[in-house]
């Protein structure tokens, strides 16, 4: 058992580390600042790859695998975390779904498109009234003849500000729970009724496309449906065994990138006659950060080829989030603190980072959720 | 067998460029110590009137190669002119000028003879013992010198960064041999075609590929104040840089700033005019290879760092000195 | 059009070490790059064949390591790689590179070579036009820009203060300018391509009777380094106080003069 990258990964990581200092970095602040990503860098990445990692080069994408993406997960979220949220969404979020559940004309027809780097995808699961409670969903999906009809308001889609294609989820079976009655459709962003609210203001990951999406009778026929009627909750489900992945990622370049960055203000920043990173509260506090981190980026990784060897990774997916997450919080807020004033100074990036760190604990399951998670893998009842 | 040190003598557009005369001064003292001439190869089109000028600057002799193929410079009539001189003439040492001609005719010739050269030499010296040239040469880009021979193969070449070596006096009127070559040079020896020559346009400034900066800060007092500094940048070839101060003041745009939220530059010459030397601004240019600060405040951080840290009063000295660079200069034209 | 790229694998940073023996350099333990001027070459080749089709080659001369470079070359989409690589190929001063690479083009053939200007290892930029001369094609250095037309290729060459429009015939050479193109970054997907396919070695026996080995590695080079030395530390600096203005202008212009500053 090998915990060293193979010379793949290593080159990989390299693109995806040089990528994000040049290419992300110089962008992050402003993109923050503006609230709005840059659609310029978001085509570069799409160039390179970046959108379509874990997916068969049958259908245009990289044919790499979940580690490559928690790579480059870690990489760009070190710079700038709404980059790593707008490349999660569209490939464990939207991509997973098609990937796993469409039929292969739908695979052909939607999920290349995605992977290719021609569009961007967003998953539509969160309402206004249904958070952790998926089951309070109200969007409804009515048949009419060979085709449904949707209607409904979901809350909190990311990247739909500018995104190609809505993987989103309706009620066709209201007689039942919402477990055994959602469907997954996908939808256009060009249909009739698709309405996009501005970007909801927030707290941190500023930069990312965030919005209220109203289907106002919207109309899609059956082909759309991606795998059986009623049978969407596994499909949302498995998308967010995904994309937990893809956040304790996040979660573990965004403590990186601001660990890194306080170390280097504290190596040259002097206080009583020497620099603050000789003094040993400081290097104690950092060792125990880094040996946090360095946790959270293995259990990512355990996730992720638990993934790719096709097992049940959903507990450790949870795991991971839910601890990366945490250390997250933990080493940004320390971060600011290393740095001092000039560490709340929006001149500095590490406020940004500890603003964008919150978001972790909360989305794609709250870290309460992952408790229920890994809790319910346990057999403890 | 082989004797003599040759100047490949660099001429754009019919002028001589000071690189040659530097090495005419070089090769002199390396001649002495070899007890051998200083011989200049001057190579053109109704080049040959220059030639006394070479003379006048230390050459004992002119090889004149004076041919229409040779107006503009193109790799394969130099290189194959330079050729024929070292296998009729046999020189100890061939000198050129590390320019963007020398710099590719050089190595074109040594693979047509088959004999070592060494780039961008910075110091040359004759070794007492064996008489060998020992060329020294920065590589890695400036972190490592290297010393260098060439101790099987004849002759010895060399190209010279211009702008290391001394200027040689001028003897007017001083008189040597002047000698007409026939290379064997014909129009069929362009194997390139010349479909234009075109004078560059400017560029954008990047301050980070800037050899020399002048740069302002807190005492430069506001936008005006950086007038001064563009003067004396324009006369020594450099760019105009900021601390922090005059960029937040609005005093100077974004990407002239110098410092850990700006760039990190390192320059020959860093000229700190009026800047204190805050902790986030060294980052930024510590690593200069010569740092020269003019400040009122002697106890400032930027004084201590500085290589050469003059009190007094930016709005005094900076015009003086660029009006100092100017004369200079104008003595130096040849 | 077949293009041959020539790249160097070079090291990143400003720590070098030495060895003492042989005084040449000891690159394991720094973390390498392609030299800039030759990415830039590559580029130029990849877009070349976009614009014209045809293959894009990547030759590399270098120890064993100098294999990812090659990798990164392939996953920027180059069509085949070769890595010249034996041991007595090491210590070559660049005529000894030079016949060491040229030979090696001279098999795999080409249409049009192109290598960086300058390696910012050894700064001599000198492999680039030693090759030229040794295939017997011509060069052209200094290149800023470049493109196909029909047989020839039309270029820009860079003096410091005017440029040359030349159209040359291929077969030739040229060596790159970083100017000449922003490369592209790897792909994703054409990294997991480059591992993939094979990285063609060359070393000494497939050369040995088609150069003279006495013209390759250390022994081989015309020109040796004899001493190598680290600059010194910097040393502490100079205060000048109580100077009118022109008495400091004085110290300053000494100082300017001194350095060859101007």
């Amino acid at each position: 058992m090998d915990f060293k990258l193979d010379k793949v990964h290593q080159l990989q990581q390299q693109l995806f580390r040089t990528f994000a200092e040049t290419e992300i970095k110089p962008l992050a602040k402003d993109m923050d600042e503006n609230e709005q990503y840059d659609l310029g860098l978001l085509k570069k990445m799409q160039k390179y790859g970046f959108l379509g990692i874990p997916y068969g080069k049958e259908y245009g994408g990289c044919g790499s695998d979940t580690l490559a993406y928690t790579l480059c997960m870690e990489e760009v979220s070190r710079v700038d975390a709404s980059s790593g949220i707008t490349i999660s969404v569209h490939t464990s979020l939207a991509c997973s779904c098609i990937a796993n559940f469409g039929t292969e004309e739908q695979k052909q027809k939607f999920l290349r498109p995605l992977v290719d780097g021609s569009k961007i995808g967003c998953f539509g699961l969160t309402e206004p009234g249904a958070g952790s409670d998926v089951q309070g969903a109200q969007t409804v999906a009515v048949p009419d003849g060979d085709d449904y009809i949707i209607t409904g308001n979901k809350i909190f889609t990311t990247n739909s500000g500018f995104a190609d294609t809505f993987v989103v989820f309706a009620l066709t079976d209201r007689t039942v729970p919402a477990a055994k009655g959602l469907t997954a459709f996908i939808v256009d962003r060009t249909m009739p009724g698709v309405q996009v609210s501005d970007n909801i203001e927030r707290m941190g990951i500023r930069a990312a496309s965030n919005c209220i999406v109203n289907y106002d009778n919207v109309r899609v026929s059956k082909d759309r449906i991606l795998g059986q009627l009623n049978k969407g909750f596994k499909i949302a489900m498995g998308a967010l065994d995904c994309g937990r992945i893809g956040i304790a990622a996040q979660s573990v370049g965004i403590a990186q990138g601001a660990l890194n960055e306080a170390i280097k203000y504290a190596k040259e920043r002097k206080q009583f006659g020497k620099p603050i990173t000789a003094f040993q509260n400081t290097q104690f506090k950092i060792a125990e950060l880094q040996t946090k981190i360095d946790a959270a980026r293995l259990m990512t990784w355990r996730a992720a080829l638990s993934e790719d060897a096709h097992e049940k990774f959903g507990p450790l997916a949870a795991m991971a989030k839910l601890f990366a997450s945490d250390v997250a919080n933990d080493v940004t807020r320390y971060a600011v603190q290393m740095m001092g004033g000039y560490g709340y100074c929006r001149e500095y990036p590490v406020e940004r980072m500890m603003r964008d760190a919150k978001i972790t604990e909360i989305y794609e399951g709250t870290s309460e959720v992952m408790k229920i998670v890994i809790s319910g893998s346990m057999k403890l009842k | 067998m082989n004797k003599d040190i040759f100047v490949v003598v660099e001429q754009r557009a019919g002028h001589i460029q000071k690189v040659t005369y530097e090495l005419i001064g070089e090769a002199t003292k390396l001649a002495r110590d070899l007890g051998e001439d200083v011989v200049a190869v001057l190579l053109g089109k109704d080049i040959t009137k220059q030639a006394q000028t070479l003379v006048e600057y230390g050459a004992a002799k002119v090889l004149v190669v004076d041919n229409p193929v040779l107006e503009h410079y193109t790799t394969e009539p130099y290189t194959k002119a330079v050729h024929y001189i070292i296998k009729k003439f046999n020189p100890n040492i061939v000198l050129y000028g590390a320019s963007s001609i020398g710099r590719d005719v050089a190595p074109r010739v040594a693979g047509r003879v088959h004999t070592g050269l060494t780039a961008d030499c910075t110091g040359l010296a004759i070794d007492p013992e064996t008489k060998l040239l020992m060329m020294t040469r920065p590589a890695f880009g400036g972190n490592i010198m290297a010393t260098i021979v060439c101790r099987k193969y004849r002759p010895q070449m060399a190209t010279v960064r211009p702008g290391v070596m001394a200027m040689p006096a001028r003897e007017a009127g001083r008189k040597g041999e002047i000698i007409q070559v026939d290379a064997g040079l014909s129009p069929a020896d362009m194997n390139v075609e010349i479909l234009e020559v075109v004078k560059s346009a400017q560029k954008v400034v990047d301050i980070t590929e800037a050899k020399i900066l002048v740069s302002g800060g807190r005492g430069v007092g506001g936008a005006e104040g950086y007038n001064p500094l563009r003067a004396l940048a324009k006369e020594l070839g450099g760019e105009v840089s900021s601390s922090r101060i005059g960029v937040d003041s609005g005093w100077i745009e974004k990407n002239r700033q110098v410092g850990q939220t700006g760039k990190t530059v390192r320059p020959n010459l860093y000229l700190a005019c009026g800047i204190s030397g805050a902790i986030q601004h060294l980052a930024g240019m510590e690593d200069s290879e010569f740092i020269v600060a003019i400040n009122k405040d002697e106890t400032c951080p930027m004084m201590k760092l500085a290589d050469l840290g003059v009190v007094g009063d930016l709005k005094l000295i900076v015009p003086k000195l660029t009006q100092a660079v100017a004369d200079y200069h104008a003595k130096q034209k040849v | 059009m077949k293009i041959i790229v020539c790249i160097k694998q070079v090291p990143d940073t400003a720590e070098v070490k030495l060895d003492p023996k042989t005084n040449t350099l000891i690159r394991d333990g720094v973390p390498s790059i392609i030299n800039h001027d030759d990415k830039a070459g590559l580029e130029t080749a990849l877009k070349l064949r976009e614009a014209h089709g045809g293959t894009v080659t990547v030759v590399c001369m270098g120890p064993p390591q100098a294999d990812v470079a090659l990798r990164e070359a392939l996953a920027m989409g180059a069509d085949e790689a070769y890595l010249l690589s034996a041991r007595e190929f090491g210590g070559s001063d660049t005529y000894a590179t030079a016949t060491i690479i040229a030979t090696a083009l001279k098999k795999i053939g080409f249409d049009l070579v192109i290598t960086g200007r300058q390696a910012i290892d050894g700064d001599t930029a000198q492999v680039g036009p030693q090759i030229a001369e040794q295939l017997g094609v011509p060069q052209v250095s200094y290149v800023e820009e470049a493109r196909v037309e029909g047989n020839s290729i039309i270029v820009k060459r860079q003096f410091e203060d005017s440029a040359q429009i030349l159209k040359v015939k291929m077969p030739c050479l040229i060596t790159a300018l970083a100017e000449l193109a922003e490369p592209r970054y790897m792909n994703v997907g054409g990294i997991v391509d480059a591992y993939q396919k094979e990285v063609k070695v060359i070393g000494f026996d497939d050369l040995k009777n088609s150069l003279n080995p006495e013209w390759i590695g250390i022994n081989g080079s015309p020109t040796n380094v004899v001493k190598s030395f680290t600059k010194q530390a910097k040393v502490a600096g100079t205060l000048m106080k109580d100077l009118t203005p022109d008495q400091a202008v004085a110290a300053i212009m000494d100082k300017l003069i001194e350095r060859h500053i101007i």
